[in-house]
């Protein structure tokens, strides 16, 4: 029973961080009706906005102490993070947190990023067949890891969490368990929580704003709202862009559970693709859904007792269910009829 | 003799093609490519494009999960080495067989959907081949360390006629054994045998009714087709294919690893097929050869080289040139690839037969203005 | 129920609703062999849904459909063609990327072949019989100089006149016509007309779907008049023309 609980707990921020790319995923195939294979490097490209800004905050001032010498004699070199050379020991404060501070730098740098791609290429790709939009998107999503690869290197850059986030929450003891019985470590609650934060963000933000209804309405109808006379194509490029930011943000906030790398973007697309799949293609709350399912899943298969049963299967449990609900109801679980059928 | 029937322009391009083929140890040499490690990949990636192409230019089906035929194939290849015979031609029929048996189960799933599902399923088959090959399937691809030829092999069929000898033994064909120019030649001839085929398939009816498939599957299917068992059996020949170019890779190099399953490779094959021109014979051929020789050359630059290049230039402009150029080689070549990908896309969506159509279109046009002018000046 | 002798296709009983619309209520039909049936009806009457139940591509709420005593109802598109119905759609469903010849000769493969054959190694240009029985075909609608061209490059009028060549090669036993002259020129609504009226004497049945009465006035052996999902007349041309029922669901105030 504990065992269970612990397991659903572990697949809790993983489907988080699916939820959140799938979401975007869906959004601009609903809006723009544009596949788009180089979602999963915007999530890439997210986590490395936090790299960016650590290694930008601790860049090192180097002085001379004439006070003391190095066992070699000569003055001793002091290395002193910029952040804290300026800031003190609020500098400290801030290099501990960097990891949520360059949510900063990420909202605007990827919503720059996003209205770019948007404008520079996807627009010409919108009357052009899916499979031309596959291989475009394919191809950028190359380019953009390449260039991270280019810029830090091909081997992952762990990013520390902050300190009051280190260890595990004894979930269990709350919930009037034996204590110890069931934890689950503190940043992994912080990032199911952050995630529930920006999906419900992004799903008021849907309901209850103009814009938000706009972009409803045109995922449904796209022609009718043109005639209305309603700019859609500048909302909908801003809605590029927030599905720009949103994959960033939970690029991001992922760094202290997985250490970026240049190809992190390939693995997470891959996955959120059966994500959308089995949610439903072009359904928002689908996407949602599925992406907890799927992380939660994933955290059973991984379970010793069924890699035993069946070895290798959370290795694969997700693109099997893929293939299943793909074949039993091609649908997905919310999807609309006849979406990408042709 | 009906089999080897082609039209007469068809047995032009052959005749053509097969000289280009087998003197490209003479022709590559000014490129300074004509070695035979790289004229080997030159032949058996042109094998692997011209069959995605089958699928891919004909029907229409994008497939992102090619690259798991192409490692089924090198396994194959590299246990029938390890158990059998270090005979390449049992290796190579096995491994076309057992990708063929691979093709039609992953086929005969996946073409129950079209479009962008279908390349979701055939990426997800090939993520999963892959997952596996690094994990639990372990005891049969050795996973990392990938599989390699052992002394203690039981090589059952060579035992029967030779003395173990020490030292690895290497891939041989009626007991000659293929090292360099004779690889070479190997994948050469079965690159011909390959494109004699793909001419076959776009020669024939079925050819016509795979690129009906793609034409309009509603009115083929209201045409009283049949179009999924069409369109599996140009995946199961898509598949072969692949398989034979793995299996070649193996004989060439007797090693196989779970890298060459990778979706990144199975985008590579996609690359050359676009690059060269979809649907086409000779552009699939052309892509794969333009894109292996321009890895070897990029991939082998370094910042030296390129300093070397540039040096005519005024030295502030010329360390500016070779920091910018040397993200792009080198380490950078996948960069390169992918700008390249984005730009045949954007503007190129038919590769380079589609630029070489427009052009000698052009020329034409050219050509016929002049002529209509001239004969109506004439005319006053 | 009572089958007269020749009929070949039977609609038999058939209702469909949607989401509480009864979109086709107690709809029986019977075409007769080698006549041309005609249903007219305003639009939103339920014609589509009523040929969509026909071809097997909607399921109806109940009844069944049953052509030359088989029953259609769940069949896939390609067996009901292998049975001998071909169709014409409401827009020109043709082979774009494929030449005008190759257009005629592919469904000539499927009548000789079946619904599927590999033939791989005797190239396509050495079916010369084949390729004759497509000229001809191509030659009855007139378009015999055209067969070199791009599917894709034909005005609608020649998309539609080469889609009545590829279903008039199979020698079908039962023609479907979805509204085969809407959205076209006067110029192509005319020829068409002429090219139904040249092929009307052939022995094959006709269902003409049609939202123009006037299209069909001169081609239909036997007209329904279908409006709110209902047959509401049916009869000789003449006899429908003259029912006042129509002239008020359908003609109303037209002349």
């Amino acid at each position: 029973m504990e065992a269970i609980f612990a397991q659903l707990l572990n697949g809790l921020d993983k489907g988080g961080a699916y939820a959140l790319i799938a979401l975007g995923l869906t959004l601009v195939f609903g809006t723009l009706g544009v596949v788009n294979f180089a979602h999963g490097a915007l999530f890439m490209l997210g986590a490395f906005c936090a790299v960016a800004f650590r290694e930008l905050i601790t860049y090192e001032i180097v002085t001379t102490d004439p006070e003391q010498l190095s066992p070699w004699g000569s003055p001793l070199e002091i290395r002193t993070p910029i952040a804290q050379q300026y800031l003190g020991d609020w500098g400290a404060v801030i290099i501990d947190y960097s990891v949520p501070l360059s949510i900063l730098l990420a909202i605007p740098v990827m919503l720059i990023i996003g209205i770019v791609m948007e404008r520079g290429l996807i627009k010409h790709f919108y009357n052009r067949p899916h499979a031309e939009q596959i291989l475009v998107t394919f191809g950028l999503a190359i380019v953009l890891q390449e260039l991270v690869k280019t810029f830090f290197g091909p081997n992952p850059i762990p990013q520390p969490m902050p300190s009051t986030f280190r260890g595990a929450a004894d979930v269990g003891s709350w919930l009037g368990l034996t204590p110890g019985a069931v934890t689950y470590p503190w940043w992994r609650l912080v990032y199911f929580l952050f995630s529930i934060g920006i999906l419900s963000a992004v799903f008021a933000f849907l309901r209850f704003t103009t814009f938000g209804m706009v972009v409803r309405a045109g995922m449904a109808d796209r022609e009718t709202v043109r005639l209305l006379g309603i700019d859609i194509d500048r909302r909908f490029t801003l809605m590029f862009g927030l599905a720009a930011v949103v994959a960033g943000l939970a690029g991001v906030m992922y760094t202290p559970l997985l250490p970026p790398n240049y190809h992190l973007g390939m693995e997470f697309l891959v996955l959120s693709f059966v994500v959308v799949v089995v949610g439903g293609m072009g359904s928002l709350p689908g996407a949602v859904a599925a992406g907890f399912l799927l992380g939660i899943l994933q955290s059973f298969a991984s379970m010793t007792a069924i890699k035993n049963l069946i070895p290798g299967i959370d290795q694969i449990i997700i693109y099997l269910l893929a293939v299943v609900i793909l074949l039993v109801r091609p649908r997905g679980l919310m999807g609309r009829r006849g979406v990408m059928e042709s | 003799m009906n089999v080897l029937r082609l039209p007469r322009q068809d047995v032009i391009l052959f005749a053509v093609f097969a000289i280009v083929v087998l003197t490209m140890p003479i022709w590559l040499t000014p490129f300074g490519a004509a070695y035979p490690g790289l004229m080997q990949k030159f032949a058996i990636f042109a094998i692997f494009a011209v069959g995605f192409n089958i699928l891919f230019g004909l029907t229409g089906y994008l497939s992102f999960g090619h690259a798991a035929f192409l490692g089924v194939g090198s396994y194959t290849a590299v246990w029938s080495f390890k158990l059998f015979t270090m005979d390449a031609i049992p290796a190579l029929i096995f491994a076309v067989l057992m990708s063929g048996v691979f093709a039609l189960g992953i086929g005969f799933v996946s073409l129950r959907r079209s479009g962008i599902y279908f390349a979701i399923l055939t990426l997800a088959f090939a993520q999963m081949s892959y997952n596996l090959a690094y994990s639990v399937l372990t005891p049969i691809t050795n996973g990392e360390t990938a599989l390699q030829l052992t002394n203690n092999d039981p090589r059952v069929i060579d035992m029967m006629f030779m003395e173990r000898t020490a030292g690895l033994p290497s891939p041989s064909i009626f007991g000659q054994p293929l090292g360099g120019i004779g690889g070479f030649y190997l994948c050469a001839v079965l690159l011909l045998v390959a494109f004699f085929i793909a001419q076959k398939v776009f020669a024939s009816p079925f050819g016509m009714m795979l690129r009906a498939i793609k034409s309009n599957q509603t009115r083929m299917s209201y045409t009283g087709f049949n179009t999924r068992p069409y369109a599996l059996t140009a995946f199961v020949i898509s598949g072969m294919y692949a398989g034979l170019a793995g299996g070649l890779l193996a004989v060439t190099d007797p090693l196989a690893g779970a890298e060459r399953m990778e979706w990144t490779a199975s985008g590579e094959v996609v690359l050359m097929t676009i690059l060269g021109g979809v649907g086409t014979l000779v552009g699939p051929v052309i892509g794969a050869w333009l894109i292996k020789y321009l890895e070897n050359i990029f991939s082998a630059f370094n910042e030296g080289m390129l300093h070397a290049t540039f040096s005519w230039l005024p030295d502030g402009v010329e360390d500016i040139v070779v920091a910018v150029t040397s993200k792009f080689v080198g380490e950078g070549w996948h960069l390169t690839l992918g700008l390249v990908f984005v730009l045949i896309v954007v503007f190129l969506p038919g590769g380079i037969m589609e630029g070489v159509r427009r052009i000698r279109s052009a020329v034409a046009n050219r050509r016929d203005n002049r002529r209509t002018r001239f004969s109506t000046s004439a005319a006053e | 129920m009572q089958y007269s002798n020749n009929t070949v296709l039977h609609v038999a009983d058939v209702h469909k609703r949607f989401a509480g619309l009864h979109a086709l209520a107690d709809i029986d039909l019977e075409v007769e062999e080698g006549k041309t049936h005609a249903i007219i009806g305003p639009n939103g009457a339920g014609k589509s849904t009523l040929l969509n139940v026909i071809v097997g591509r909607l399921a109806p709420s109940s009844g069944a459909v049953v052509f030359d005593g088989q029953v259609l109802t769940g069949k896939k598109p390609h067996e009901i063609n292998q049975m001998g119905v071909a169709r014409v759609f409401q827009t020109p469903e043709i082979f774009p990327d494929l030449s005008v010849l190759q257009n005629v000769m592919t469904p000539a493969f499927a009548k000789r072949d079946g619904a599927f054959r590999i033939r791989m190694l005797n190239p396509l240009a050495n079916e010369a019989a084949l390729r004759e029985e497509a000229e001809e075909a191509l030659a009855d609608v007139g378009m015999i100089e055209r067969r070199h061209l791009h599917a894709a490059s034909l005005s609608r009028g020649d998309k539609r006149r080469l889609e009545l060549a590829m279903c008039l090669i199979q020698k079908p036993r039962l023609l479907l016509l979805d509204e085969p002259t809407a959205g076209m020129s006067r110029h192509d609504t005319n020829t068409t007309i002429e090219l139904l009226k040249k092929i009307k004497s052939r022995g094959m049945t006709k269902v003409i779907i049609e939202h123009d009465m006037h299209v069909v006035f001169s081609l239909a052996d036997k007209i329904s008049v279908l409006a709110g999902g209902r047959i509401i007349a049916e009869g000789a041309p003449d006899a429908v023309r003259g029912d006042p029922r129509v002239q008020e669901a359908y003609l109303g105030g037209a002349h």
